[in-house]
């Protein structure tokens, strides 16, 4: 195993919030992120369940990393991986039964997300402890911010609420499409618009000024 | 030492170091599952304990008090606290004392794995008057519409589960029938997309209907308070 770089900086936690957002630029890990964010709240707590596994996982992974031979590591990773989502599941149920309801079956689908699986072994199995944390609490903070966006702007349109709480007037007719999954795909859709956009207009200034 | 016996010997300690990592991690995965089962059980029980009392009021419009009962040995007895007997009895009753009806819990098996749903029962109607999903892992989307769709829900607003003459079975089973063709109050209208999850309820409905209707009609003045 090649020695592990053991610096690390701000970097390494930012990138998955921004420059390597899992949904928005890596466009991994679609089903939860279609699926569940019909509402702020249930966006932000899958989001958040998700970051639990990613950070406990990428840790458990980063400490066994000399441990585990190479031909099994993917089936050690899923074993990790499905053992904390277990653990996730129980404490969801713990906190509050009706989250763990509106989550349904997406709670135990944690496991295949692949998101969790590539940071294990693109970077926790290759990473110290410390670093593999922080990478993986910025991948999963990148998450959820990604989930959140997608809800808050489905829960708005398609119920008029934001967190349960009545945001649009009463005049506002709700656009049902929005909560229902077609509304997933606009507004991941046109979040990925915005993002790409910024991107585009960022290299060009970049070219601008080496021009 | 032939070849064989020289890459064996390589071999074996690569598979020792193998077996180690999965049988040790495995343990270890183990160990934390049970831990977590164990510290969040008392809590889990009582958050469930709540949301069965909330639909409990839910399947039985303007029941507010409740009482529990259970079957045992062939009697109906009124039951406090925790007992062996799974099967239970919820008679809600509303602000005057007046018995509004008998909650009942039932499970079967669904597309994906076991359905846990609770209907009410009122005996002055002769049917069910309400019905919600406790716990089902059906698909997102699809089977999980027998838990909000509202026209299948409405359904369960007056089902059909009168019992015949003899009082020992119902005088129409409950019975599944395709979207938009529902035409007799006992049976069920599917929901489009959602068969095999329509069906589920169905069959669990009708497997709890056909065996607790009689039971429930023979002691209705023990559930009156």
């Amino acid at each position: 195993m090649n020695e592990p770089n053991k610096t690390f900086d701000a970097t390494t936690f930012v990138k998955g919030l921004w420059k390597e957002n899992p949904v928005f630029v890596q466009v991994l890990g679609m089903c939860p992120t279609l699926a569940v964010t019909n509402s702020a709240t249930n966006g932000l707590a899958m989001g958040l369940a998700t970051a639990f596994v990613l950070v406990m996982s990428s840790m458990l992974v980063s400490m066994l990393r000399n441990f585990i031979p190479k031909q099994v590591r993917i089936a050690t990773f899923i074993l990790i991986i499905a053992t904390f989502v277990t653990v996730a599941e129980y404490l969801i149920q713990a906190i509050s039964i009706d989250i763990h309801k509106a989550l349904g079956a997406f709670i135990s689908l944690i496991v295949v997300n692949c998101i969790i699986l590539g940071r294990a072994e693109a970077f926790a199995s290759k990473n110290t402890v410390g670093k593999s944390i922080i990478d993986a609490a910025g991948m999963g903070a990148g998450f959820t911010f990604a989930l959140l966006c997608l809800g808050v702007v489905r829960e708005i349109l398609g119920s008029g609420t934001l967190f349960g709480l009545q945001v649009l007037g009463q005049g506002f007719e709700p656009w049902v499409l929005m909560i229902l999954p077609g509304g997933g795909f606009f507004t991941l859709g046109a979040w990925l618009l915005l993002f790409n956009y910024m991107k585009e207009r960022k290299a060009a200034k970049m070219q601008e000024v080496v021009a | 030492m032939s070849q064989t016996d020289m890459a064996q010997m390589i071999e074996a300690p690569k598979s020792w170091y193998m077996i180690r990592a999965l049988a040790g991690i495995g343990l270890m995965c183990a160990l934390l599952i049970v831990t977590t089962y164990e510290m969040t059980f008392e809590t889990i029980k009582a958050n469930k304990a709540e949301v069965l009392e909330r639909a409990i009021f839910k399947v039985l419009p303007g029941s507010e008090t409740k009482n529990i009962f259970e079957v045992n040995n062939g009697e109906v007895e009124k039951v406090e606290g925790e007992t062996k007997n799974e099967m239970k009895y919820y008679a809600g009753y509303d602000a005057n004392g007046q018995l509004v009806g008998i909650a009942l819990e039932a499970a079967g098996q669904g597309f994906q794995d076991v359905v846990r749903m609770l209907y009410g029962y009122s005996p002055e109607k002769q049917a069910i008057v309400g019905m919600q999903v406790l716990e089902s892992k059906e698909t997102p989307g699809l089977g999980d519409k027998i838990e909000k769709d509202a026209a299948f829900q409405k359904n369960f607003a007056a089902l059909d589960v009168s019992l015949d003459d003899a009082g020992q079975n119902l005088k129409n089973e409950v019975v599944f029938v395709k979207n938009g063709t529902k035409t007799n109050p006992w049976e069920i209208d599917g929901i489009t997309g959602a068969t095999i999850s329509s069906k589920a309820v169905t069959a669990i409905i009708q497997n709890s209907a056909s065996a607790n209707m009689p039971v429930i009609n023979k002691n209705l003045d023990k559930f009156k308070k």
